[in-house]
């Protein structure tokens, strides 16, 4: 194993963490605002790679000229889950940790149920696209496009997030929401409305990913279910709730992801990063940067 | 509730299961077809996992999506001492079911100290990484799992080809056990505790309750139930591979009738079982399984339903009941 063979896996292993960031931001804002740990994250993942091929496929558009649409439609979807589904969940007077589990884990059946029955379980994937297949070769290194452009993305994204939640009105809301939900009636602040947008940014964050994703990640209907399991370790290595925990546990992910590949099989590689989720928590129990 | 209709309530319960036992036991005599035969198998199965999730899960809060891994243990440790070592199932099943209530000790040692969803994750990434290591260990069949052998049709080698009949009454024999088992515990000093640990553990602690320790009995019991039930599924299916017993919806498969039946109560379990695999199993087999998709849409919609319009499960629609009763 050579420097130049830890340097290049280590170097893909950040650009996918930086993604895998993006991927795990929602389910963390989403956690942060309300305490609920939505289990149909990673079909919201499939949802918007879906959303990517149709915007691909019909309109011609290129993923990247796609993602805010994609992102648009699925702040609506994620708006609609939380209107449709989570609000009653959380009327719940007993159990309610659990109600909400099974409600996002039943809305999550339906829609790779429905994603089986309208578009076959067939594997699909978008042919040709501005970077699908290119790489940069950077002093030596080779860097996957679609991986880069994930990455950049990311980093925009929670940059984004970053002013959102501090130097706006509806980030105040956020916060004061997520403090005491029950004090912001007081000073008219519609619990509901901010709720439904916490979910539909959420939702649209997965669906940058999601575009992101579906240039060099074949689609079909189970497609969340591995990144679903990765998004939870990556919000509780984090904190639960820290958003930018998010981002430093998405870069450890993907680092310890690529470290692992160096030294066992690549059928292994997820055993890396349990390990580590494993020995972070049994240290500090509440995660990375998490609060409480 | 005082003392006395406790005690009632817990007599009447004992002698509703034994009612219930006796009929189930008669269905036999009435169901000739192997297709439904089947079913009622499954749904005791499910009936007695669930059973034995609620022990922790329900009972004393600590919510475990990683039963897979004592299910899984008990399916591999009987084929693999029968298959490698030609010892018979019956044995198999017992030490599988000491293995997994050990190692389910050795792992609540670190993992009880967490909390919430930190735990849940916890226990998905362990069973996880066991199934990931059990795709890829040669010894034990690796990805591509292990044929029980054929033998002649026996009691002793726990094998019947020709008849369900004898899985049946095993099954129903293992969702008796279970229920027994946390009828039993419900009154006992680990029962108490249970409860007060998931309630409020830093009150219960301070009232003398030795939280750790309950949370470890109800693990080993826990688990040794579940593995049990693992021994059982691999005779039944005669195939066992990483994908069919440890995959992490089978946690999930095993929580889901607790949940909607009532979680943490003595009924919980088998009503959800009793609702929930038939029609599931009746979903898939009519509207047609196989990648079509809507037998997962009746499923997902059905999950919905249940937790968004019974939070407390479906034992509830009878406690209400009997609440007017009172109350007239």
């Amino acid at each position: 194993m050579t420097a130049e063979t830890i340097i290049q896996s280590l170097a893909s292993g950040l650009l996918m963490g930086l993604l895998y960031g993006l991927i795990a931001v929602g389910l963390a804002l989403i956690f942060g605002l309300m305490d609920v740990v939505n289990f149909a994250h990673g079909e919201f993942l499939m949802a918007a790679m879906y959303a990517t091929l149709g915007f691909a496929t019909f309109a011609l558009l290129d993923p990247l000229i796609a993602a805010p649409l994609v992102a648009f439609a699925m702040f609506g979807f994620g708006a609609l889950a939380y209107l449709g589904v989570v609000r009653f969940a959380m009327r719940a007077r007993t159990n309610v940790g659990m109600v909400q589990i099974f409600a996002t884990f039943g809305l999550a059946i339906v829609m790779r149920g429905l994603a089986q029955l309208l578009l076959t379980p067939d594997y699909r994937s978008i042919p040709s696209s501005w970077l699908g297949g290119k790489t940069l070769a950077v002093a030596g290194i080779f860097l996957p496009e679609p991986q880069l452009a994930g990455a950049l993305i990311s980093v925009a994204a929670f940059a984004g997030l970053y002013l959102l939640i501090h130097h706006t009105d509806f980030g105040r809301a956020l916060e004061a929401t997520r403090e005491d939900a029950g004090a912001v009636a007081l000073v008219g602040i519609d619990k509901n409305r901010v709720f439904a947008l916490g979910w539909g940014l959420g939702a649209a964050l997965v669906g940058l990913a999601g575009a992101v994703m579906a240039i060099f990640f074949y689609i079909y209907p189970d497609v969340g279910a591995s990144f679903a399991l990765i998004a939870y370790v990556t919000v509780a290595l984090g904190g639960f709730g820290s958003v930018f925990g998010a981002f430093a546990g998405g870069m450890i992910v993907g680092l310890v992801e690529a470290t692992t590949a160096l030294v066992l099989p690549p059928s292994l590689k997820s055993l890396g990063i349990y390990a580590v989720y494993l020995l972070v928590v049994f240290i500090r129990p509440r995660g990375l940067f998490g609060s409480l | 509730m005082d003392a006395a209709s406790f005690a009632s309530s817990r007599r009447r319960a004992l002698l509703i299961a034994a009612l219930l036992a006796v009929a189930a036991a008669c269905l036999p005599l009435v169901v000739k077809d192997v297709y439904v035969l089947n079913i009622l198998v499954l749904t005791l199965m499910y009936a007695a996992l669930s059973q034995s999730w609620n022990i922790l899960g329900g009972y004393c809060g600590q919510i475990s999506l990683g039963h897979a891994l004592y299910f899984g243990l008990g399916a591999y440790t009987t084929t693999l001492l029968f298959t490698k070592l030609g010892v018979v199932p019956w044995f198999g099943m017992v030490a599988g079911g000491a293995i997994s209530a050990t190692i389910a000790l050795a792992l609540g040692y670190p993992t009880f100290r967490l909390r919430g969803h930190y735990f849940a994750i916890a226990t998905i990434v362990i069973a996880e990484s066991a199934y990931l290591l059990f795709l890829n260990w040669d010894w034990a069949g690796a990805a591509l799992g292990i044929n029980v052998p054929v033998r002649a049709d026996s009691w002793l080698l726990f094998q019947f080809r020709r008849s369900k009949l004898p899985f049946f009454y095993f099954a129903l024999g293992l969702a008796c056990v279970t229920w027994l088992v946390t009828w039993a515990f419900e009154n006992s000093k680990w029962g108490y505790w249970w409860r007060a640990v998931k309630d409020n553990p830093e009150a219960a602690e301070s009232l003398g309750v030795v939280v750790f320790h309950s949370k470890m009995a109800a693990a080993a019991v826990s688990a040794f139930f579940t593995a049990v039930g693992g021994a059982f599924y691999a005779q039944f299916v005669s195939y066992i591979d990483p994908e069919s017993v440890m995959s992490f919806q089978f946690s999930l498969l095993m929580a889901l009738p607790a949940v909607l039946g009532g979680i943490g109560t003595l009924w919980g379990p088998a009503l959800g079982a009793a609702i929930l695999i038939p029609l599931t199993e009746l979903t898939r087999s009519y509207v047609g399984g196989g990648g079509k998709g809507i037998d997962l849409i009746v499923y997902g919609v059905l999950i919905m339903a249940i937790a968004l319009a019974r939070p407390e499960g479906l034992v509830g629609l009878f406690e209400r009941r009997k609440r007017i009763e009172t109350a007239r």
